[in-house]
């Protein structure tokens, strides 16, 4: 296996799909000829033209309804959000037409379309471009929430949610671009199932739920407490909705403790709903409350300081796993 | 427009009885509208409607029995019961939706005639919209990708006077709403509702401009519901008078003037409406009579199934 980033990983992912399905195109803020706001569509206009790499005005409504439609009718639109948090102008597109019309058609009509981009703090972008997005859009039925932490995940999820027949909204990392991994060489075609979460370490001590960002924050933390003597599990659950909670209840029937690490914010959301089902599905085999490392309950703060104490920190996961653990 | 007509004054009746809940918005009044277009429009062409849906969904060949049992919630509707009266769906004739939110569905109509473009086929989309609508972002966004890259839809503003309750002079700086076009690039148009066979010219023009790849257009048509904005709605934001001097201009006895003019017998226009009325009595009946919406339909529509490789 190769190593190759994030963003190449992506990149790899839409190239080999348009290549695969003509129906496949890619749309949104400075994808084509500013090859993208983050590279990720970097070169794709050179290969497949502007017919299927398109460049729109600053519409998000616009273009996440106009490719709805152009999925509803056959088309498998990628639309590229510059970031996530553009995506509000363009929430009822995704909640009220993407998300309902299979149902409200009684299942006549499928809307096979990805909505894609970085989500999440980047730095020092403050509060308005600083959201982490997940727990909008978990909350609704009718579509599939990706947050995929690693290249090879980001790659083959994002091939899957290409081919799916359903809405995917696609939760990349805006800090998570320029990490390296491994991912399969080319001509290995691999595509990550919707729906399965993944270990990323083993462990019999604690398990640890994490994804996006703070993921590796966790790793780090793992390594340290395992200088320590505790040895944590992780668990990185890939897709929000659906959430695969199977390796999850497995390992905390393991552990007896949990620490479920998000950047999102602690109202609500995938870590709190992975709360409620891991306290249901393992009660007995509890030994201690679960516990959140979340991003802090404000909107985010300019000032680097302060945006570091908002966002998971290592000390703050070390602290929740010593904490479920009774360890000092 | 005689199906539509009686259909509706059906719906309303059902519907004070209690068979039919929800919101129900009628069309009485505009029946020319979905008739002409209905006419211009071809297989392939797709359509878009507001959540004042039967009309159109009637004149493009929707049975009346399987609309009536949408509004009565029941597995035979063209919904199977989970869309109501604001949700008709009849994708094998092109008809993609009644739509709920204001403006929310023009981008989809961008969509739809993107994709013919995309796939190099002379598609046409029409797209319904009411006045209420183009003062909402959702009209701005979507009128600006059509015109900037010329897809093939028209945008039809069925002017019925009213966004809900509130006049147009209290919602619009603007009297003739079809001078928007300009700042979207494209040609507008702009004439009364009630003659089926002008609304069908003038459709037919803008329709053909856009199967012959010129690009949008967007035509403002002039026109009056004679019910409230929904049941709901006891109209009292305007007078009997207004009504009254609206209902001269009544769709249906336009065109059943001028039928008599080209000297079509009356024994024959009173026999199509025996005809009709048999037709909306026996969709009241089948859709009385048909099985109640299904939950086991409900849990498995959510989600398309995947055939991913």
């Amino acid at each position: 296996m190769r190593e190759i980033r994030y963003r190449e990983a992506l990149r790899e992912a839409m190239f080999e799909e348009m290549a695969r399905d003509d129906r496949v195109f890619l749309m949104g803020e400075e994808v084509g000829h500013y090859q993208g706001a983050y590279k990720v569509s970097e070169g794709l206009l050179d290969q497949f033209g502007e017919k299927r790499v398109i460049d729109t005005p600053i519409a998000e409504a616009g273009f996440a309804g106009l490719g709805v439609g152009a999925a509803m009718v056959g088309l498998r639109p990628i639309i590229e959000f510059m970031t996530w948090n553009f995506s509000f102008v363009a929430f009822d597109q995704i909640v009220s037409n993407a998300a309902k019309v299979h149902a409200m058609s009684a299942g006549a009509i499928q809307v096979p379309i990805v909505f894609r981009g970085p989500n999440g703090a980047a730095k020092q972008v403050a509060a308005q471009h600083s959201h982490s997005c997940a727990p909008f859009y978990t909350n609704i039925p009718g579509l599939y929430v990706i947050q995929p932490s690693t290249p090879r995940d980001a790659k083959g999820l994002l091939k899957s949610a290409i081919r799916s027949n359903n809405p995917v909204v696609f939760l990349e990392g805006e800090t998570l671009y320029g990490v390296k991994g491994e991912v399969p060489d080319e001509g290995v075609e691999e595509l990550v199932p919707i729906g399965e979460s993944r270990l990323a370490r083993a462990g019999s001590d604690c398990t640890i739920v994490s994804w996006g960002r703070p993921y590796y924050t966790v790793l780090a933390a793992a390594e340290k407490l395992s200088a320590e003597g505790i040895e944590c599990e992780v668990i990185d659950p890939r897709t929000l909705r659906p959430l695969d909670t199977s390796l999850m209840v497995q390992s905390v029937k393991k552990t007896n403790r949990c620490v479920i690490v998000h950047e999102h914010w602690p109202y609500g959301g995938p870590g709190a709903e992975i709360v409620d089902r891991i306290q249901r599905e393992a009660f007995d085999y509890l030994d201690a409350p679960l516990e959140r490392v979340t991003g802090l309950d404000v909107p985010m703060p300019y000032a680097l300081n302060l945006e570091d104490s908002v966002l998971p920190t290592e000390e703050r996961v070390i602290d929740a796993v010593k904490r479920v653990s009774y360890a000092k | 427009m005689m199906v539509i007509r009686r259909f509706e004054e059906e719906a309303a009746r059902n519907y004070a009885k209690g068979k039919i809940g929800g919101f129900l918005h009628l069309y009485i009044g505009q029946e020319a509208i979905a008739v002409a277009a209905a006419e211009v429009l071809r297989e392939g062409d797709y359509i878009f409607q507001t959540y004042r849906d039967h009309g159109i969904a009637l004149a493009r060949g929707m049975s009346p029995d399987a609309a009536m049992a949408e509004l009565f919630g029941k597995d035979t509707g063209c919904s199977r019961g989970l869309g109501g009266s604001m949700h008709f769906f009849d994708v094998e004739r092109g008809f993609l939706g009644g739509w709920a939110i204001v403006g929310g569905h023009l981008a989809l109509a961008a969509g739809t005639a993107f994709k013919s473009k995309y796939s190099e086929e002379d598609g046409v989309t029409i797209c319904f919209f009411g006045e209420g609508s183009t003062n909402i972002g959702g009209f701005h966004e979507a009128m600006s990708l059509a015109g900037l890259w010329k897809l093939p839809v028209v945008f039809v503003c069925e002017n019925n006077q009213y966004a809900m309750g509130t006049p147009l002079e209290r919602t619009s700086p603007l009297k003739d709403l079809s001078i928007k076009a300009k700042g979207y690039g494209m040609p507008g148009d702009r004439l009364e509702g009630h003659d089926v066979e002008v609304v069908q010219e003038r459709l037919g023009a803008a329709v053909a401009r856009a199967r012959a790849g010129e690009g949008p257009t967007f035509v403002e048509i002039q026109t009056y519901r004679f019910r409230g904005h929904s049941m709901s709605d006891p109209a009292k934001y305007r007078t009997r008078t207004e009504l009254e001097q609206r209902k001269q201009q009544d769709p249906v006895m336009v065109a059943r003037a001028r039928l008599l003019e080209l000297g079509v017998a009356e024994s024959a226009l009173d026999d199509i409406d025996l005809e009709v009325d048999a037709e909306i009595d026996a969709a009241v009946r089948f859709a009385e009579d048909s099985e109640p919406a299904r939950h086991d339909v409900m849990m498995s529509t959510v989600l398309a199934e995947e055939d991913v490789s």
